[in-house]
Order: C-alpha cells, then sequence, then structure tokens
C-alpha cells in the first residue's frame, strides 16, 4: 500500500475538468486508489463522489493506492497532482 | 413593447426571431415493479439508456472532433464520467431492487438528489456544476424514453429563449445560426454565460419569469452588455440598436486584435497595463482584455460586505487565490481603504464633519494595530503564492509611513518566530494620494519600492473638492495644472530615486489623458479591465518623443479647459 499526501495547488479547487482527468487516470490502473480529506475517504472511480468533498485550492488530501501495479499508479497520480493539475 | 431587465453576462447586440427551447418534461410516474422479472428488465433498461447516452457522446465527440474547443471536449468528458458513475448507478439500482421504483422514477429520483447536492455547495463554481448532473440525468433520461435528440435545425439571427440551457443543448446547436441566448435562470458563472462568452454570442441570463411574455417568433432585440431585452420593438428602436450592433462589432473587432500585442509605444518602449480588482473574479476580465497583473486589489469590498471582520484566514485563502490566479504577474494588494465614503457595518466609524479629511484609510490601520496585522499577516502568507505586493493607502508623511512599515515588520517577525513560510523580499509601496505626500516625494521614495498615484484623492485634496458634492463637481478636474504638475513631480522623483511609479486612479483609463501621461514619463497603467484595449490602442500608435513634446505644451497652458480642448485636437 502507498500513501502519499498533496496539496490541491489549484485555485478553483479540485473543479470538474481536473476531477474527470484525475478519476480517468485512476481507472487507468488494477489498484484500488481512494483519496482522503479529514475523515472522509471516496474511491477514485467515481467523479460525483470526488466532487462532492468540493475539494478548495490549498485543501491537503491523502492518495490511497494498494494493488499489483500500485507503483506506476503512485507514480501517474503524483505527476497528476505535481505537475498536470496546474495546466487544467 | 416591452422592456425585459437580466443580467448581461456577455457582451453584444443581437436582433432577432425568438425561439423557445422547450423541454418534454421529465415527471415521476409512480408505477412500482411487482417481481423479480419486472426488477431485471428495469435493470436492463437502465444500463441501455446509460450504454446508448455514452455512445452518443463519442459520436458527438469524433464527429465534431475538429470544431469542439478544449473546454467543450472537457465538458462531454465530465458527462461520460457522470453518466456511468458507479455511485449513480448503485444509487439507480437500490432504488430499482430496494424501492421496486421503475427505471424512469428510479433515475429521477437520484437525479434531482445529486443537483440538490451541488446546488447547495458553498463555492459558486461547484454550484453551477449542478447543471452538468442535471445534464447527465437529461440525457440518460431522454434516451430512456428513445428520445431522438437529433440536432435542431434553426433558421439564422436565431435568439434561443429557454429556462436554463445545458452543456447538451448548446453543443447540439449550430451556433453560426444564433445572434443571442436569453434565460430565465441563471449567473455570469453559469454554462449559458461561459459558452455565449467563448463564442461571442451576446446573452442576458437571470430574466426571471418576465421572459414568459416572449412569444415563438417575437421579434427580440438584445443587449448582452447591459442585460436588456426588448420584445416587438418599434422601428426607431430597432435603428438604433442596429447602429450600436454595427458599432460595437467594428469596435470589438479592432480592440480583440490588440489583446496579445504588447503595450509599447511607436518607438519600443514598454508600458504595463495592469487592471484594478476589487474581487478575486475580476482577474478573468483583466486576462481577457489583455491586461498585465493587477495594479491595485482593493481589499475594502472584503470586508465592507460582511457583518464582523474577516479573520486572517479567510483574507489569506482569498489572497492566495487571487495571487494563484495572477499567474506570477504583478499582484498589488492595497491594505484596508474604508472610511471616507466606504463604511463598515460592524465597526462604529464616528460621523465626522469632514469624512474624507478624517478617520479613515491608513490612520484606521494604525490606530487598530490587531486589524491591520491581521491583514498584512493575510498578505504576507500569500506572498508565496506569486508576485504580491502591499500597498498603503493615503500616507500623508514620512512618520505615518514608518509607522505602517513597523506593523509590517512585527507581522513578518510573528510570521518568521512561528515558521510560517513568507517573502520576506516583498515589494513595499504607498498611494500617492495626498498632496503632502506628492510634494515630498523624493524624500518618501527613499523609504518605498513603489508609488501608484491615486489621482481620484489626489485631485479632490489638491484642489479642495469634495468629489460627492454635486454642487461642486464642476471643479473637480485631474485636468488642472495643479494637479498635473504634482503628478509630474512624482514620476520625475521616482525615476530619479529609481524606483517605479505607476497609476491606479480614473485618470489612468481616461483616453484623453493617456498621451500626456506618456509623456509625463508613466510607464505603469493601472484602470477598469474594460478600459485596457481602448489605452493601449493610443499607446501602440505613440511615440515617447511626440508625447513628451504633448507635455511641454500642455506645460505651458494655464487652466484645464484649454489643456483638454488641446488634448482633443491631437
Amino acid at each position: 500500500m502507498i500513501v502519499n499526501n498533496y496539496t490541491i495547488l489549484a485555485a478553483q479547487g479540485l473543479h470538474a475538468r481536473p476531477a474527470t482527468a484525475l478519476v480517468k487516470l485512476a481507472k487507468t490502473y488494477k489498484s484500488a486508489i481512494s483519496l482522503k480529506k479529514g475523515e472522509k475517504e471516496v474511491r477514485l472511480n467515481s467523479l460525483l463522489n470526488l466532487l462532492s468533498l468540493a475539494l478548495k485550492g490549498g485543501e491537503i488530501v491523502s492518495i490511497v493506492i494498494e494493488g499489483e501495479d500500485e507503483m506506476a499508479a503512485a507514480t501517474a497520480i503524483d505527476r497528476f497532482f505535481k505537475e498536470e493539475l496546474k495546466g487544467l | 413593447m416591452k422592456a425585459i431587465n437580466g443580467i448581461g453576462v456577455s457582451p453584444g447586440i443581437s436582433i432577432g426571431k425568438a425561439r423557445w427551447l422547450n423541454k418534454t418534461k421529465a415527471v415521476a410516474t409512480g408505477g412500482l415493479l411487482k417481481n423479480e422479472e419486472d426488477i431485471l428488465a428495469a435493470i436492463a433498461l437502465f444500463e441501455a439508456a446509460v450504454r446508448l447516452s455514452v455512445e452518443e457522446i463519442e459520436a458527438l465527440l469524433k464527429e465534431r472532433e475538429a470544431s469542439l474547443t478544449e473546454e467543450e471536449t472537457a465538458i462531454l468528458e465530465t458527462q461520460v464520467e457522470l453518466i456511468t458513475d458507479p455511485q449513480l448507478n448503485d444509487d439507480v439500482l437500490a432504488l430499482i431492487r430496494v424501492d421496486k421504483k421503475n427505471t424512469n422514477d428510479a433515475l429521477l429520483e437520484v437525479v434531482t438528489n445529486l443537483v440538490e447536492l451541488f446546488e447547495n455547495m458553498e463555492d459558486e463554481y461547484m454550484r453551477a456544476r449542478s447543471a452538468d448532473m442535471k445534464d447527465a440525468g437529461d440525457r440518460i433520461w431522454k434516451n430512456l424514453h428513445q428520445y431522438q435528440n437529433n440536432a435542431q435545425h434553426y433558421e439564422s439571427d436565431t435568439i434561443i429563449i429557454a429556462q436554463e440551457l445545458t452543456p447538451s443543448d448548446t453543443i447540439s446547436m449550430d451556433l453560426r445560426y444564433i445572434a443571442g441566448f436569453a434565460t430565465q435562470a441563471g449567473s455570469s458563472a453559469a454554462h449559458t454565460a461561459i459558452i455565449a462568452r467563448t463564442k461571442g454570442i451576446p446573452a442576458v441570463v437571470g430574466c426571471g419569469v418576465a421572459l414568459n411574455d416572449v412569444n415563438e417568433g417575437d421579434l427580440i432585440v438584445l443587449d448582452g452588455q447591459a442585460g436588456e431585452i426588448y420584445c416587438n420593438p418599434d422601428d426607431n428602436l430597432i435603428e438604433t440598436f442596429g447602429e450600436k450592433r454595427n458599432r460595437f462589432i467594428q469596435i470589438n473587432g479592432e480592440l480583440k486584435q490588440l489583446k496579445n500585442i504588447p503595450a509599447n509605444t511607436t518607438d519600443g518602449v514598454k508600458i504595463t497595463l495592469s487592471g484594478n480588482i476589487a474581487g478575486v473574479d475580476d482577474l478573468d476580465a483583466i486576462n481577457d482584455n489583455g491586461g498585465e497583473g493587477v495594479g491595485l486589489f482593493r481589499t475594502e469590498l472584503l470586508f465592507m460586505e460582511r457583518a464582523s471582520f474577516p479573520t486572517e484566514g479567510e483574507q489569506f485563502e482569498l489572497y492566495k487565490q487571487a495571487a494563484l490566479r495572477s499567474k506570477g504577474r504583478p499582484l498589488v494588494i492595497r491594505t484596508m481603504d474604508v472610511g471616507g465614503d466606504k463604511d463598515l457595518p460592524y465597526f462604529d466609524l464616528p460621523v465626522e464633519q469632514n469624512p474624507f479629511l478624517g478617520y479613515r484609510a491608513i490612520r484606521i490601520c494604525l490606530d487598530r494595530p490587531d486589524v491591520f496585522l491581521t491583514q498584512l499577516r493575510a498578505i504576507l502568507r500569500a506572498s508565496v503564492f506569486g508576485d504580491v505586493r502591499i500597498m498603503f493607502p493615503m500616507i500623508s508623511g514620512v512618520p505615518e509611513l514608518r509607522a505602517a512599515k513597523s506593523v509590517l515588520e512585527e507581522a513578518k517577525r510573528q510570521l518568521s518566530l512561528s515558521g510560517i513560510p513568507f517573502n520576506a523580499q516583498i515589494k513595499t509601496g504607498i498611494m500617492i494620494e495626498v498632496p503632502s505626500a506628492a510634494i515630498i516625494a523624493d524624500i518618501l521614495a527613499k523609504e518605498v519600492d513603489f508609488f501608484s498615484i491615486g489621482t481620484n484623492d489626489l485631485c479632490q485634496y489638491t484642489l479642495a473638492v469634495d468629489r460627492m458634492n454635486s454642487k461642486i463637481s464642476y471643479l473637480y478636474d485631474p485636468f488642472d495644472p495643479a494637479v498635473l504638475r504634482l503628478i509630474g513631480f512624482v514620476l520625475d522623483q521616482a525615476a530619479k530615486h529609481g524606483i517605479s511609479a505607476g497609476m491606479c486612479g480614473e485618470l489612468a483609463g481616461d483616453p484623453l489623458a493617456t498621451k500626456l501621461l506618456l509623456g509625463m514619463g508613466l510607464k505603469d497603467f493601472s484602470m477598469s479591465a474594460a478600459a485596457i484595449p481602448a489605452i493601449k490602442k493610443i499607446i501602440i500608435a505613440t511615440g515617447l518623443d511626440d508625447a513628451r513634446h504633448v507635455y511641454e505644451n500642455v506645460k505651458q497652458m494655464d487652466n484645464s479647459e484649454t489643456i483638454k480642448a488641446y488634448l482633443r485636437g491631437l
């Protein structure tokens, strides 16, 4: 299991477009991937659940990844939060 | 003829025929499923509707690949995710299985709940996503009823009238034929507004029930700037608006082309045109108009529209958003400038004989270091997210400036002690709006990184004219030689001491003053976003030698009428 923390570096927060991109990315891996904000945890296969967290810019979330391709998934998600998110 | 008022969200004039976008109403039937066979059939029906909906969007994406913008593609991709969402699927299936609801009712209930969930969110942007959810639900519903969602055919100059428009509505429209949008619901962050602005189609939203008076085929005049709609106008009005439309198209076309052109003079001197903002959302308009950064962020709105002083956290959040959205361009944050004509409902400002000469702006801040310190800490904390700068208003002399700077130092010290990151080299400047400050600009220049000339107050204080008093408003004139002389002196002293001097008052956005100001040596103009293109147009057609010549001539003139007549004749 891999757990990483990220700060949402997007002024508008994790709105529809980046959230869609994140869910689409997570779905390409076999591992179970979820996102935690405080007590709340959602599987990253559901855009609705992700949007319902209404993540704002500057908030800190944890990503929990578990499964056979967790290393690859973690790398891709790391890139998403650190690089791709700013451009979305 | 009837006039209807709404919110203008996409400027321009359109004249055309009304066409109502009617949608078949989805209503719950109340029918319950009887047995396992019914349940399986209902689930199969739902799954088919989802599949058809996805296929429909994928076909649309493929077919229109070349013509869809990135934004439209993103909207459709989001919709695919919503339609196939496992949570939505689970919720619908639970209602079918457990509550024995038919597919239609189960779908409507789940979508309604989700739409409500978004509508109740705090963030305006997230609230606007309720339309996306509703849209996704509508699409499944339509397919459920094997509704043929063929692209509609429109005649040219059609003005779409609707309760509200969804992304699927607009994407399946051939927008070449659409002259305007008018909707009953909506805000400037809603889909209709965004798509209309992107496509340059005039739009008025939030018209309410008044729009019900518009009948199919009525002649409509729509003003997307003023937010006005005229139903069946007379010939005079049509002519007036026809001319207005042509003028708008011409000017807009010219000014649009300037958006990405740098504001350089004909002899290649770079001039910075930035915007004045009162909130984070105003930043978009600066980008749209080709501005570079923010020369004045008025923070008092943040203090005014509420019931108590905003906390450090609230302020930090806002300044951070502004810094992030400025994308590395300068963001000059002016500390709280209340008093004078700006009252705070929760702060007992004394009633004064001369409020503009009284307890206001930096004077309040220095009297209430708790309030001041909170704001400075918030600004400093936001300074790591962009090129944030601090500006003090109403500085009238050296002791006042030093006092303000020492509070800033205290804020920095506190943050350092707590290990909170901030930009220790944050640029600090002052407004030059009190004549005494202008007169000692040479002394003040040694104390700060930049000046910004506030012409509105500088003018009223120099000429002893209360700008709220309409009886003497004729005396209020920034082209007065005394005011111009002060501005000239401030710019000279700033240049001599190697600090930058900008202007953020009304004069910076007045096309009549542009050449003169260039001639005086102003290189940094900050104004309301809408004024930027017109000022840029003048700058790129002016050489600094010519501008200096204009200034030399103006210096010889002894009154503002002569000066303005001369400038008009250029």
